[in-house]
């Protein structure tokens, strides 16, 4: 079991946020969190990253218990992109390689040689500033990507794009997954993402947060999203996962 | 273009009326003065050239001044906002004292230095140091703290340590403010160097415009100003090359 949480509680500002919440996520499988906002996605993400101590009890990601432990093993892409405006494209992408120790010269070289594969040719030296917003967030996922961890924590990573620069990036990182599969939990607000891009998805309901319903995705996966989407079972699944979403709101 | 010649275009034009006024003897008798007391841009001009060398001596004199305070209060101003922004205990600790020492005059302080620190270059240098450490101080705090949380939280999944969190994202995030602050600094670093001068000194522009004060030489008195004036402009004018070299994302 790549992640494992037993009654995990949490609160925030004397909020209880997460309440007895049991969770497992098995190796390379795609977690999609669906929940009203502010129902805790984001600080049940933060947790299993090891960036916060739960109040109760436990998470383990491969084995780890610590929040060190955990930290080492997950790698956290939050909402918004936060490219560092001071560094270049390939600069922001090998951040975690020079955190690792490499220097500049062979950061930069093992971030250039992904760049082609993520869609980002000829704009290694670019600003974040200069790059669009599905640019920005490649970059970003790349960055996650180029960390090594086995586990990806994706906080709503494409939320701030317009709807089809959304899609056009779902499609991608469906397929980006594909050919480097990896343990993914990724946190969103919308039920459509979630579906098309996780193998399971987990409703939560509004705080505390606990799980109203889980959802197999359908299967066989179809490639491409707007023929996914309209699937009937496809729409026979949202229509639950929906149902459920509107009822842990109340 | 415009930035420039705007600026100058409306200095010629002050400049060009003050002239008409001083040598029509109507600025002169609107102010109830002799004309020698109220000297045109002209006559100041030529008493520039003629003074030329004595201005320059104790433009040195000041400059050293300045220069000596400015760097002590960069390397003393960095050094406790990174040590304030490092330590919670030494920001709870000093900061405070920090803001309450700036309601202590200069004014009341320098005299003592005097007594203290003799006719030298000390007592200036500190009165500059005194006057400067604040704005870098307090602004380069500002900056350092001003890090966005989740970009700090991303660094960390990025595994990076203290010391690359500060280094990569808390200096960079800094280094704006820090700029506003030495800004500032420079900005007041000429007043407190004419002012250390004003209580004790046998040199210096500071010196000079109080020594021709009271010996009625206005038109070197306005020339001294206009060096002095030159002098700071200069500093901020290298001081905005070095930030455009330096933050580039802007």
């Amino acid at each position: 079991m790549s992640v494992s949480i037993r009654g995990l509680g949490h609160s925030y500002a004397g909020l209880r946020t997460i309440e007895r919440l049991d969770l497992e996520v098995s190796e390379h499988e795609v977690l999609g969190l669906v929940g009203p906002s502010g129902c805790g996605k984001s600080t049940l993400l933060e947790l299993v990253c090891g960036l916060l101590e739960p109040g109760a009890g436990t998470l383990a990601v491969d084995g780890g218990e610590t929040g060190g432990e955990r930290l080492a093993r997950c790698a956290y892409m939050p909402q918004r992109d936060l490219l560092l405006p001071w560094y270049s494209a390939l600069d922001n992408a090998g951040l975690a390689l020079r955190n690792h120790g490499l220097d500049r010269a062979e950061a930069r070289e093992r971030a250039a040689a992904l760049f082609e594969r993520f869609g980002l040719a000829g704009f290694e030296r670019a600003a974040p500033a200069e790059l669009s917003g599905g640019m920005r967030q490649r970059v970003a996922f790349l960055r996650t990507l180029i960390a090594g961890k086995p586990l990806l924590a994706l906080d709503e990573p494409f939320a701030a794009l317009d709807a089809i620069t959304r899609a056009e990036m779902q499609e991608w990182l469906a397929v980006a997954l594909k050919s480097d599969p990896r343990t993914v939990v990724l946190v969103t607000h919308d039920v459509e993402e979630a579906l098309y891009l996780s193998d399971r998805v987990v409703v939560l309901s509004a705080r505390p947060a606990r799980i109203v319903a889980e959802l197999e995705a359908p299967r066989p996966r179809i490639p491409n999203r707007d023929a996914a989407v309209t699937d009937p079972a496809f729409v026979a699944v949202r229509e639950q996962a929906l149902r459920a979403l509107h009822e842990g709101s109340r | 273009m415009r930035r420039w010649l705007l600026p100058a275009l409306l200095l010629a034009a002050l400049l060009g009326a003050w002239q008409l006024a001083a040598t029509s003897g109507f600025l002169a008798e609107a102010l109830g003065l002799e004309s020698f007391l109220v000297p045109s841009p002209a006559e100041i001009g030529e008493s520039l050239w003629q003074n030329r060398s004595l201005l320059a001596e104790n433009a040195w004199v000041t400059l050293r001044e300045i220069l000596l305070g400015l760097g002590c209060a960069l390397v003393a101003g960095v050094g406790f906002a990174v040590l304030m922004h490092l330590s919670g205990i030494v920001r709870d600790a000093a900061y405070p004292l920090i803001v309450a020492s700036q309601t202590v005059p200069i004014v009341v302080i320098a005299p003592i230095l005097l007594v203290w620190l003799g006719f030298g270059i000390g007592p200036k240098a500190v009165v500059v140091a005194l006057i400067c450490f604040f704005p870098i101080t307090v602004s380069t705090l500002d900056g350092l703290r001003s890090t966005e949380p989740d970009a700090i939280k991303l660094m960390r999944s990025l595994d990076a340590s203290r010391w690359q969190v500060f280094r990569r994202v808390e200096t960079p995030n800094a280094l704006p403010s820090f700029f506003t602050g030495a800004k500032i600094a420079v900005v007041l670093a000429p007043i407190g160097a004419v002012f250390g001068e004003w209580v004790g000194s046998s040199s210096g522009l500071g010196h000079l415009i109080l020594t021709d004060n009271a010996q009625l030489e206005v038109a070197r008195e306005f020339a001294a100003v206009a060096v002095l004036s030159a002098m700071a402009l200069v500093l901020i004018g290298l001081l905005a090359l070095a930030e455009r070299r330096v933050v580039t994302w802007r």
